[in-house]
């Protein structure tokens, strides 16, 4: 799997995701700056990561979507490659209008950062293949905008058609339905606040993130 | 030319800041606040001539995110 991880300025979890991934699928994945135009030949997998890209300004993840690099990352998810956006990724994807929805304030205001429990909704999706349907897991969150907002149809339709990926098991930041990370409708781009690639060695306290990008290999490579 | 744009968040979008400004309010005893929503002004100097289209074409292509605000331009006279 030839992996890129998209770098922001600000962006502060790319080498996370790198280490994560390059840990699981054995590759080291392809560091992309913001101001890049093109990705990698071959690239099969990219990954948007945590951080608070340009400072949160205007809104987060606003300024992100707007760099250059983020068309080509369009057009590749418009032609099937797998993206997942964590945290400040998936707060991109939703300002780029990959993903329906915003994310605001948490209702409480209070940054969070804790591990919390999620229910997978949707084990067939490419990057959930490794879960079993229902089962919960324990990824950390670290975040202030993570309250996940869409209008009652758009929650409706992510519902019925199992886009609802993950969904907190307690109440973390206000989203609506609970919910922590969602699919577009082809499926091959995943949002989530949450951090799988915390919990993938060991000494990280948890295991429960590695089999995302297990999963997630299966189905690429 | 001076151009104010004034965003708000849509009827109905829960506004956490608002709610934290309101409790505030009322913890210093001002009475009488029903309700307070928070918004952003962004203050635009524009070359003379700026057509309005491409006004509005900047706040819903950044300024503004239109999943959940509104926005309001306001041209000022010039001083």
């Amino acid at each position: 799997m030839n992996s890129a991880v998209i770098v922001f300025p600000g962006s502060n979890c790319d080498r996370d995701i790198a280490t994560a991934l390059e840990e699981v699928t054995g590759r080291k994945p392809a560091m992309v700056w913001h101001r890049d135009s093109e990705l990698p030949d071959g690239t099969d997998f990219i990954a948007l990561p945590g951080g608070f890209s340009y400072g949160d300004y205007l809104r987060s993840g606003a300024m992100a979507a707007r760099s250059p690099i983020m068309r080509a990352v369009k057009d590749a998810a418009g032609r099937g490659v797998p993206v997942i956006g964590i945290c400040n990724g998936f707060q991109v994807l939703t300002e780029t209008g990959l993903l329906p929805g915003a994310l605001m304030r948490n209702a409480g205001l209070s940054f969070v950062c804790r591990p919390v429990r999620l229910k997978v909704e949707n084990s067939q999706s490419l990057f959930t293949a490794a879960y079993d349907a229902g089962e919960e897991v324990v990824f950390p969150v670290a975040h202030h905008d993570g309250n996940y907002q869409a209008d009652e149809d758009t929650l409706d339709r992510l519902e019925s058609e199992g886009r609802v990926a993950f969904r907190y098991q307690e109440a973390v930041n206000g989203s609506a339905r609970n919910i922590a990370g969602i699919l577009n409708d082809a499926g091959n781009v995943l949002g989530l606040m949450p951090h799988p690639e915390r919990v993938v060695e060991p000494a990280h306290g948890g295991l429960d993130g590695r089999r995302l990008f297990e999963g997630l290999l299966e189905t690429v490579a | 030319m001076k151009t104010r744009v004034f965003i708000t968040l849509k009827p109905g979008v829960l506004d956490p800041q608002g709610k934290a400004i309101h409790h505030a309010l009322e913890g210093l005893g001002f009475a009488g606040v029903n309700d307070v929503r928070a918004g952003k002004l962004i203050e635009l100097d524009l070359a003379d001539g700026t057509e309005d289209a491409a006004i509005e074409d900047m706040c819903r292509k950044l300024l503004a995110n239109t999943v959940i605000e509104n926005f309001r331009i306001e041209k000022l006279e010039d001083a």
